[in-house]
């Protein structure tokens, strides 16, 4: 029984870890919350569902949400993290969370606010090791989601493109002053962003066959606090961040019902905060972020 | 005064005291995503002291804003040890756990909600909140507002000027809680019903981001922030639906052109200069 809540907190955490993900890239590289993040997650399951549900083949309908969500990102990088480079620490935070706000609110308009379920693409199958049955989208998407946050870690060690952004994580100015073309390279990352963001919105559709206008809300928020736990700029500390929060999410389900998932899963990023701010795996901060 | 006019105004007066148990921790440089965490203190125990022992409205409202208050102080030791983006995600985290606990107390009805039996009429409200803005107005002319405005600025610096700054931190955050609790507690006896769903992290976030909007660098921003944000989906009533979104935009294209806010100390004294000119 612990096994199978063990084997479900994992799948469900896979979600986490892609948006963790997100955050992380935005806060180590830009040094940006990019609280619009839960948005683009939203707009990857509403899209798709919406798309599938006027008749369109899924392939169409996953490619329509991640064009959004790209469109999203860079709609973003316009308006929200250019004009806001050089103000107060707060402004881009308020200004992604308002585009939050702008995007649950869309889809409120347009697709209605109720909950919504998402049609079955991946076959239901399950597989069975001994007592624990592991659903077959659940298991997929998890493979998908740690596949491409290898794959990004890896781009971001070795490739070309990789050293550069990490060349602006470590100082713009240099990196700029180094040929590194920054006005080029920060839109893409914003697009790149999104589309990660999205893939998880979908991903979560596929698995759990449901979609709202709250959901990148509702998950989204615990991207973020997945990010905190794992240490703010650290790809490894969003995946463990990301995995303990599913695991904590489900187990408390199990044991205390689920009216208190909030209570453990915030109190855990409330209690680390303090504890240590910098996060399981981050590095205790030399410049202040923010 | 027609009903209609009547509710609105009192909608303007919860979103007054909202925006300023929002403004004062902003004033002294902490973003409190978690207000509406106090709110849930304040309604709740206001409403446990009138529904249980019978108390008096007053005495049970301010009792309410006392213990969100002592809540906050409780928190805020260790709560300020963290700043910036990371006090911000803390509250906003301290606002879903307060929340949550509340979701669960049975005694206060879990989460079908607690009715409230005592009324309050819209008078008590509006009045409440033009008495909030009349303390901050007041507040704002003593050395404190200078406290934060400098706490805010450079905690190094005003910590070398002899301020003691944990004491303002604290000071800023457990007052801004005890203003919330306030106006949770009047919540909750003008519509005879809470609960903890209500107050959610999008009711914190939509009062920051009005008060945002208005600017924290005077203490008016928030007043206009709460303005804007209340009455301007009034008069796009046409387009109901679109009010929140509309907002959004609106914060969005503010934020990138004018990101200090609508009202700022500079704006004072330039229409002073300007309306001198023009006397002249």
């Amino acid at each position: 029984m612990i096994a199978q809540q063990v084997i479900n907190g994992l799948m469900l955490g896979g979600i986490y870890v892609l948006i963790a993900v997100a955050f992380t890239l935005a806060i180590g590289v830009l040094n940006f919350l990019n609280f619009s993040i839960p948005g683009t997650f939203m707009v990857g399951g509403m899209v798709s569902w919406a798309m599938i549900k006027v008749g369109w083949h899924w392939t169409i309908a996953f490619s329509a949400a991640l064009l959004c969500a790209a469109f999203v990102g860079l709609l973003v990088y316009w308006l929200t993290y250019r004009p806001s480079k050089n103000s107060d620490p707060e402004v881009p935070l308020v200004s992604s969370l308002g585009f939050l706000v702008l995007l649950e609110n869309i889809a409120i308009i347009y697709l209605g606010s109720d909950q919504q379920s998402f049609p079955q693409i991946i076959a239901d199958f399950n597989m069975r090791i001994g007592p624990v049955v592991i659903g077959g989208a659940q298991l997929i998407s998890l493979v998908v989601s740690l596949c491409v946050v290898f794959g990004l870690s890896i781009f971001l060690k070795k490739s070309n493109a990789g050293r550069r952004i990490r060349a602006i994580a470590e100082n713009r100015d240099t990196a700029a002053l180094l040929g590194v073309n920054v006005g080029a390279l920060v839109p893409q990352l914003f697009v790149f962003n999104a589309l990660f963001t999205a893939l998880g919105g979908i991903l979560f559709a596929i698995s759990y066959l449901q979609v709202s206008p709250f959901m990148g809300e509702n998950l989204g928020f615990k991207g973020v606090s997945a990010m905190i736990i794992g240490g703010m700029g650290s790809i490894w500390g969003a995946i463990i961040g990301g995995l303990l929060i599913g695991l904590v999410e489900v187990l408390s389900i199990q044991s205390l019902g689920s009216d208190f998932v909030n209570i453990c899963v915030y109190g855990l990023l409330l209690l680390l905060l303090i504890i240590r701010p910098e996060g399981l795996l981050g590095k205790p901060a030399a410049r202040d972020k923010l | 005064m027609t009903g209609y006019s009547l509710g609105i105004l009192v909608l303007l007066s919860f979103n007054v005291i909202a925006a300023y148990a929002v403004y004062l921790p902003l004033a002294a440089g902490q973003l409190n995503l978690g207000i509406a965490g106090f709110m849930v203190v304040g309604a709740y125990t206001a409403s446990f002291l009138t529904n249980e022992f019978g108390w008096p409205v007053a005495g049970a409202v301010a009792s309410g804003g006392a213990v969100a208050a002592a809540v906050a102080l409780l928190v805020a030791i260790p709560i300020l040890r963290t700043h910036g983006i990371y006090l911000a995600l803390a509250t906003f985290a301290l606002g879903q756990v307060i929340a949550a606990v509340f979701l669960n107390l049975e005694v206060v009805g879990g989460a079908s909600g607690y009715p409230v039996t005592v009324h309050i009429e819209a008078m008590a409200v509006i009045g409440t909140a033009i008495g909030v803005v009349a303390f901050m107005a007041l507040l704002s002319t003593t050395r404190f507002a200078l406290y934060l405005t400098a706490v805010k600025s450079d905690p190094l610096v005003s910590d070398l000027m002899g301020i003691n700054i944990r004491f303002i931190k604290v000071a800023a955050f457990t007052l801004g809680a005890a203003v919330a609790g306030i106006g949770g507690g009047l919540y909750a006896h003008h519509f005879n019903y809470i609960e903890a769903q209500y107050f959610s992290v999008m009711l914190s976030t939509y009062t920051v981001l009005y008060v945002l909007l208005g600017g924290t660098q005077t203490v008016w921003g928030p007043l206009v922030g709460a303005l804007i944000f209340t009455l301007m989906p009034e008069l796009l009533r046409s387009s109901a639906q679109w009010r929140y979104a509309l907002f959004a935009i609106f914060i969005i294209l503010f934020m990138a052109v004018r990101p200090q806010g609508l009202l700022t100390t500079g704006l004072g004294s330039y229409l002073r200069k300007r309306f001198a000119r023009e006397a002249a």
